[in-house]
């Protein structure tokens, strides 16, 4: 057991623990990172051999990982722009009105991501293949939606609570009909929303590979290229580089996205 | 009244099993600064919300300037309402705020943005366009949501409540400026408050609501002075309500009558007995000092207690408070009285 | 366009309605209905011969699970899954509880960041970086080169259940892959737990004449185990179904899911592989009864 201290600081042992939990975290990305500019061709040897930046250029040569990554980001815009949809859809219902079986809904859009992934993957498949649809590129699709749509929903959801719903009556009232109202009025006030929720549902689907690997045909999305090298090791040092990339890619997104959800701490015209 | 801005026929609102608004009958003139009083549920918002088109009655009919709008949506009403949250669009400047009502009707933009500058000059608020609502104060931002609403000459103005969250002074001098303009514009504007001090303040007449239903309709004087029904003696002013026998011993009959406190005379001891007066004799059992004003509980000897109020003219604290206790006759003039029914 | 928006105006239920007709259309008949085929999936079998799916109700593949290879999936995925959970709730303890007690707001706002960055970056990545760390040539067996820990190694590694082939094909590399990887969602439920534990409560504690440990075990722990508890729902239940892992860093024994994987495949078993996968879903399920009643779901 960690010993504490009466006051304010902590001890020292719960501090190295901290530290040391703090460490696990974060070294093992940064180990990757390193790895990217080994000299090392067939293993992962430590200390690196040597330093180059050739493993980079590389990279960019190899057309299957270019087909890879294509597929991924197109798999990842339209199954965005899906969960865009149908998110935001849901979150207009269920703010609106308390009908019944409201909070069924949440639940059901949460399904997708509270049951394990093999529990989704296995289900489509299984339900597109006794309905002899051929696994493709739109069946990644179909999956990928499922549970990026909470993601969506959740932000405009507690965006649109965070609004003053006196807004779109005042919209009406000075004259400005439905669609009006939701262009001028509705749409500004869940924009920010629709962005941090439509960028975390892009990392999400860029990332998958349960899923995936159970809706696609012969597709291979990057994720899909470097769970194959995990399970056999081919080309290393380029999967290194793949793998630097796609920390990035996974993280921008996400970064961006906790930044404008903080950054409306939210301008209420009408709040007193 | 001849073609009055608003008419109600007949219009009740249920939620269920519950009557927010009751049969209610009402015609506001054109060109009235008229209020509309009562409790929170009393049903004032609701008949607000009716005309401006959020709620459908479940039964009646509204006619604005005899046209019957009660299936009309809110945007193709012409009446614009004051919001109790101001409702200001946080992501547009106080410009586009204000010509909102303009854009939307499709007014060019030369013509929106002199209209615009007229408006905040009314409100006061010049060169302040190019704010957003988030940097205004709360008075000011309710002098936008007038400006806003104002701008499109409706023919009916609604105020939902607009000066509660404004602190005293802030709200009395809104309440004159408010008037000022009304005046100024000319357009009927109806008013909905639960502060009795600013519906009489401000309003050409006052429709006193209770429970779903209009207790009564007058001019703040008749609606303080000659209260119609024991709820709005009570909410409007202090009620000092006599009935039953201690009302037959004093003004000969038993019927419950009011008389307000400022109107009550205090004299020591023994009394004069007068033509135009009545009066009757009590027990001073407590008194508080208010700084302007004096407010004694009388205990009556006949039964009953009377509040009564006297301005401290040449009274100090110490004076007063040596009343406790002191036998006391009370007296006041018969035409002050107003027999209360209900 | 007016009319059109008078109409909707005055029908508030239909709009509702046309709102989620679509969402849930796509979610009652995609998901729902490709959950709903798996059940009756499960109920089929697999006709040997054939190597076709026969539509009879049947209970002879739920049967199958019980033979003892299957059990054994079981064993060795349930095992797993509660080993990482113990461990992963002592490794966050600590760090939990200093960004609960003893970080000011601001570092608190960082270090919150610090433990949930790791889970903005690839999950599948994550995984690699300890096939990386675990090789043979890796920075591991540098280490333990380093301090001549050679032998104490070799001696893990033959331990049946724990040890394989390598540190990166062994049960104990999975263990370590699995641990880094949901660390993160043990460390929060607790923290949010912990920082619920009002100062006054330990100040009362010790008032009371207890010493810092005692306060601990007594005042504590009880009040963060909630939060422990919201947190192992996930370190479980992604631990009882995740493949990736497995087949990455594991051996020939597989985990349940990789049985739902192989035998949807190439057998195209799926009968076999929807019982499988209806394992790990009624143990969810009663775990999250269980976590329910031990108050997690305060604690998320």
């Amino acid at each position: 057991m960690p010993s504490k201290s009466q006051g304010d600081k902590a001890s020292l042992g719960l501090t190295l623990g901290a530290i040391g939990t703090l460490l696990f975290l974060h070294v093992p990305m940064w180990i990757i990172f390193l790895y990217s500019f080994t000299t090392d061709e067939a293993t992962y040897t430590f200390p690196l051999p040597g330093f180059t930046t050739k493993w980079f250029g590389e990279a960019l040569k190899r057309t299957d990982l270019w087909d890879a990554l294509t597929l991924s980001l197109k798999v990842a815009t339209l199954s965005t722009f899906a969960a865009l949809i149908l998110g935001t859809l849901a979150a207009a219902a269920v703010y609106r009105s308390n009908f019944f079986g409201r909070d069924a809904v949440s639940f059901l859009l949460v399904l997708p991501i509270a049951l394990p992934g093999i529990v989704t993957g296995i289900a489509l498949r299984s339900a597109i293949g006794s309905l002899q649809i051929p696994f493709s590129f739109w069946t990644i699709i179909i999956g990928h939606a499922t549970f990026c749509v909470v993601v969506v929903y959740n932000n405009v959801l507690a965006r649109f609570r965070r609004m003053s719903a006196s807004q779109i009556e005042a919209s009406m009232d000075l004259g400005a009909n439905s669609f009006q109202t939701f262009r001028y009025v509705v749409l500004p006030n869940i924009g920010t929303a629709l962005l941090a929720g439509g960028m975390l549902a892009f990392a999400l689907s860029f990332d998958e590979v349960i899923v995936t690997t159970f809706t696609a045909g012969q597709q291979n999305t990057l994720p899909i290229w470097i769970f194959s090298q995990l399970v056999r090791p081919r080309d290393r040092p380029v999967t290194n580089v793949v793998a630097t990339i796609v920390i990035l890619i996974t993280f921008l997104p996400i970064f961006f996205a906790q930044k404008i959800s903080a950054e409306s701490s939210d301008t209420e015209g009408g709040s007193k | 009244m001849t073609n009055p801005a608003i008419r109600f026929e007949k219009v009740s609102r249920h939620f269920g099993e519950v009557k927010a608004v009751d049969a209610v009958d009402l015609e506001i003139g054109d060109g009235e600064f008229f209020s509309m009083l009562g409790p929170s549920g009393s049903g004032k918002t609701t008949c607000l919300r009716m005309i401006a088109g959020f709620d459908r009655p479940t039964s009646g009919q509204i006619f604005l300037y005899g046209q019957e709008v009660s299936s009309l949506p809110p945007f193709e009403r012409d009446v614009n309402t004051v919001f109790q949250d101001y409702a200001l669009f946080p992501h547009m400047t106080i410009d586009d705020n204000v010509a909102y009502g303009l854009m939307i009707k499709g007014v060019p933009k030369a013509e929106r943005t002199k209209r615009v500058n007229d408006m905040l000059d009314l409100v006061q608020l010049p060169g302040f366009g190019h704010r957003k609502p988030s940097q205004l104060s709360g008075g000011q931002r309710q002098r936008v949501a007038l400006a806003r609403a104002l701008i499109n000459h409706p023919k009916v103005l609604l105020l939902d409540e607009p000066l509660g969250a404004l602190d005293l002074k802030l709200r009395q001098q809104m309440q004159v400026e408010l008037k000022s303009i009304q005046q100024r514009v000319g357009i009927t504007f109806i008013f909905v408050t639960h502060d009795q001090e600013e519906a009489l303040t401000m309003s050409d007449r006052i429709a006193v609501f209770n429970q779903g239903k209009i207790e009564q309709i007058g001019t703040p004087s008749e609606v303080y002075e000659k209260p119609a029904t024991s709820f709005v003696a009570g909410f409007v002013g202090t009620s000092n309500l006599i009935s039953g026998e201690v009302a037959k011993r004093i003004t000969g009959s038993d019927k419950t009558f009011s008389i307000r406190p400022e109107k009550i005379y205090l004299g020591p001891g023994a009394d004069k007995p007068s033509e135009n007066k009545y009066s009757a004799t009590g027990t001073v059992r407590d008194v508080i000092y208010l700084g302007l004003y004096t407010r004694y509980l009388v205990d009556l000897e006949d039964g009953g207690d009377l509040v009564v109020i006297e301005q401290n003219l040449k009274t100090t604290s110490m004076d007063v408070l040596k009343a406790r206790g002191q036998k006391v006759c009370l007296s006041w003039e018969k035409d002050h009285i107003s027999r209360v029914g209900g | 366009m007016n009319r059109l928006s008078a109409f909707f105006f005055q029908r508030p239920k239909l709009v509702t309605f046309l709102l989620l007709a679509l969402p849930m259309l796509y979610m009652l008949v995609v998901y729902l209905g490709s959950l709903f085929s798996l059940l009756i999936n499960s109920f089929y079998y697999l006709e040997e011969f054939t190597g076709l799916v026969v539509k009879e109700f049947t209970l002879s593949t739920y049967a199958q699970l019980l033979k003892p290879t299957n059990l054994g999936i079981f064993r060795r995925t349930a095992g797993m899954a509660m080993a990482v959970t113990i461990m992963d709730a002592v490794i966050a303890f600590p760090l939990a509880y200093y960004i609960a007690k003893f970080a000011s707001p601001r570092l608190r706002t960082y270090l919150y960041i610090a433990v949930t960055l790791p889970l903005w970056s690839s999950y599948l990545v994550r995984v690699y970086a300890w096939k990386l760390i675990l090789s043979k040539e890796g920075i591991l067996s540098w280490f333990v080169d380093l301090f001549h820990l050679n032998p104490a190694l070799d001696w893990v590694l033959s331990i049946p259940g724990i040890g394989g082939s390598s540190l990166s094909l062994s049960p104990l590399g999975m263990f370590i892959a699995f641990c880094y990887i949901w660390l993160p969602y043990m460390i929060v439920p607790i923290q949010t737990a912990l920082e619920r534990v009002p100062k006054s409560l330990l100040e009362a504690s010790s008032d009371l004449g207890a010493k810092p440990a005692q306060t601990f075990r007594n005042v504590i722990l009880p009040l963060a185990f909630p939060g422990v508890v919201a947190g192992s729902i996930f370190t479980f239940s992604l631990t009882m179904g995740d493949f990736i892992v497995p087949q990455s860093l594991g051996t020939s024994r597989f985990f349940i899911g990789q049985a739902v994987y192989s035998h949807q495949g190439t057998s195209g078993n799926i009968p076999l592989a929807a019982a499988f996968t209806m394992g790990p879903v009624v143990i969810m399920i009663v775990y999250l009864l269980i976590a329910r009643k031990l108050g997690a779901f305060d604690a998320l």
